[in-house]
């Protein structure tokens, strides 16, 4: 393990003791601790699991079972950016599948895939509850509204 | 017919959201009153006004605050539902971001009123600039020892899973686990969070408390029916001319809501069908939209007044192909734990989407009405009812349209 490099900087790790400090049982600061673990390796492979487990006194077993659970973490690399078109109600009604064949055409991938060069991620996913803007999708950590094709275009090809 | 705007009132002020805006505006002074207050006059007061949860179950506020067992010592919990998730609502992201503070002080009497020295706020992880904003708002409060002095808040980010908003999921999560519902009883107000009484409550209900303190119980229930007072906040969106939130008393009725404030009915204009409360509220056809938009006005009517998430369709939209997407949704988020939920959620996907490609059969229709049927109300959590009033209410009320796509 020691020679894996998953390991937190000395400030992380306070940051992960303050963050245990807030919750009557440490374990409530599973989540957040998990999502600096992945802004900070990339992804949460089985190692950061282990890793995270062995600061929470966890079994690897338990943090796999969250990790899988939900959506944003991811096990495998993912791209520079994430891009998360909503496919639900509102945005169907409003057009997401051209947008969502848009971004397919345009990426030369598919839902779930990253691109060749590793720049994007293409997901498809449920309400992200600005349905006002529909349709909208999520780039990182920003929500992308009222999209045609062309303000597609301008988003993708203004990313770093 | 205008809007009443009590929450929505300074959305937008450009300062609203710093503390000092929100001090301009008069922010904190019912935080002010009600440490004036006995905690149990405060519950007292919110029962009166008749105030009922506004994230999904309509349950009376009041009333769930005073489930806390009387002898209980030891720490009690409350717990901030941001974890705003029904397809078609968008309010609760409006409140964080626009009037951080009012939130806050929501708190603040909620949690003298239930004696809670820590509350958590359950912040939905895709909700960044949601979170930054309210999280700025947090640290604003502690440096200016509104917070610390009684009441800690922690904020907390979730990871993307949509059971994580019914409450026992959301505990889970909150303890470091997965969201999977727990069975009731006991309800959280006995056994909740970390094992302690723990009060759930939604983001707006919170916002509505220093109204109710401010105003005095009589004037809030005075804006809403007789079994339910206030405005809400409404989200509209789909196939309307001015998508958007508006706040309104409980008592208008849907056509208000979609002609007057929205704006009118787009596409071609003539509406088909209206989801009244979130994409789990059972749908309503054009020829049922003079109903009061409050819990009980709703339920008579056969829906939900759930999250009050809008979401209006044209005679343009198909029915079946609009159930396809909902039903996708509920199969992707069943937390897997109930047997009946897990496989008729996938399994009802897989028919609606089979008759939407045009290789249904005839039978289709009313295997799918009697699997639903079977299910319901057995499971651990109300999420599966929420996906059996949608299987079965667009079905029953537009069978023609599904029965048109099965080949003869
Ligand atoms: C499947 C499901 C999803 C829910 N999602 C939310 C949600 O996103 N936000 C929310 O406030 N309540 C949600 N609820 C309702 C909560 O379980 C709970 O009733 C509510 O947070 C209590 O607060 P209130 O009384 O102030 O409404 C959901 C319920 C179910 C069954
Ligand atoms: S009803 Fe569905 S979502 Fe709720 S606990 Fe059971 S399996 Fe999970
Ligand atoms: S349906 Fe796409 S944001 Fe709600």
């Amino acid at each position: 393990m020691s020679t894996s490099g998953v390991t937190f900087s000395p400030e992380q790790l306070a940051e992960v003791r303050r963050l245990q400090g807030l919750y009557p049982d440490p374990r409530g600061a599973l989540l957040p601790v998990l999502h600096m673990a992945q802004e900070t390796f990339g992804h949460i492979s089985l190692e950061v699991e282990e890793y995270v487990a062995g600061l929470f006194r966890l079994s690897p077993a338990h943090v796999h079972e969250v990790v899988t659970f939900y959506t944003l973490f991811f096990q495998r690399p993912k791209g520079r950016h994430v891009i998360s078109v909503c496919h639900n109600l509102s945005c169907h009604l409003a057009g997401a599948p051209k947008i969502l064949a848009h971004l397919r055409q345009k990426l030369g991938i598919d839902v779930g895939e990253t691109t060749g060069d590793e720049r994007f991620t293409l997901l498809a996913v449920e309400c992200l509850c600005a349905c006002e803007h529909a349709p909208m999708m999520q780039v990182d950590d920003r929500y992308e509204l009222d999209l045609t094709p062309e303000r597609v275009d301008r988003i993708v090809e203004g990313l770093p | 017919m205008t809007e009443t705007r009590i929450l929505t009132r300074h959305f937008d002020r450009p300062g609203a959201h710093t503390l000092r805006g929100w001090r301009e505006l008069g922010g904190y002074a019912a935080w002010e009153k009600a440490q004036g207050m006995e905690p149990a006059a405060i519950v007292e007061e919110v029962k009166k006004s008749n105030l009922r949860g506004l994230g999904g179950a309509g349950f009376p506020t009041g009333t769930k605050w005073s489930f806390i067992p009387r002898d209980h010592r030891g720490p009690v919990y409350l717990v901030v539902n941001a974890d705003e998730g029904e397809p078609g609502t968008f309010k609760d992201r409006y409140l964080l971001e626009r009037t951080p503070h009012a939130l806050i002080e929501g708190m603040l009497i909620t949690a003298r009123a239930i004696r809670a020295a820590l509350g958590f706020v359950y912040i939905r992880g895709e909700y960044v600039e949601p979170w930054r904003r309210f999280s700025a708002a947090v640290r604003e409060a502690y440096d200016a020892g509104i917070l610390g002095r009684g009441l800690d808040v922690v904020v907390h980010r979730g990871a993307g899973a949509y059971i994580c908003g019914e409450e026992t999921g959301l505990i889970s999560s909150l303890e470091g686990r997965k969201g999977w519902p727990k069975l009731k009883p006991p309800f959280p107000a006995v056994k909740g969070a970390f094992g302690a009484p723990t009060i759930v409550n939604n983001v707006e209900t919170l916002c509505h408390v220093p109204h109710v303190i401010a105003g005095g119980a009589e004037w809030f229930a005075s804006l809403g029916t007789r079994t339910q007072g206030g405005t809400r906040i409404f989200s509209v969106s789909g196939r309307v001319r001015r998508p958007g939130i508006y706040e309104a008393p409980v008592s208008i009725t849907l056509r208000r809501l979609v002609y007057d404030l929205a704006g009118g009915v787009t596409g071609t204009g003539r509406l088909k069908a209206v989801v009244p409360g979130g994409s789990s509220a059972p749908i309503l056809r054009a020829d049922e939209i003079d109903v009061t938009m409050d819990v009980d006005g709703l339920r008579a009517a056969g829906s939900m007044a759930g999250s009050a998430g809008v979401i209006v369709m044209d005679e343009s939209v198909s029915i079946p192909e609009a159930l396809m997407v909902v039903a996708r949704f509920y199969a992707h988020e069943s937390c897997g734990q109930c047997t009946p939920c897990r496989e008729s959620t996938g399994w009802i996907y897989r028919m609606v989407r089979r008759i939407v490609e045009g290789r249904g059969r005839k039978e289709d229709l009313d295997t799918i009405l009697d699997v639903a049927r079977r299910g319901a109300g057995t499971t651990i959590c109300a999420f599966y009812d929420g996906a059996v009033g949608p299987y079965i209410s667009y079905i029953e009320k537009f069978r023609d349209e599904f029965e048109a796509l099965i080949p003869r």
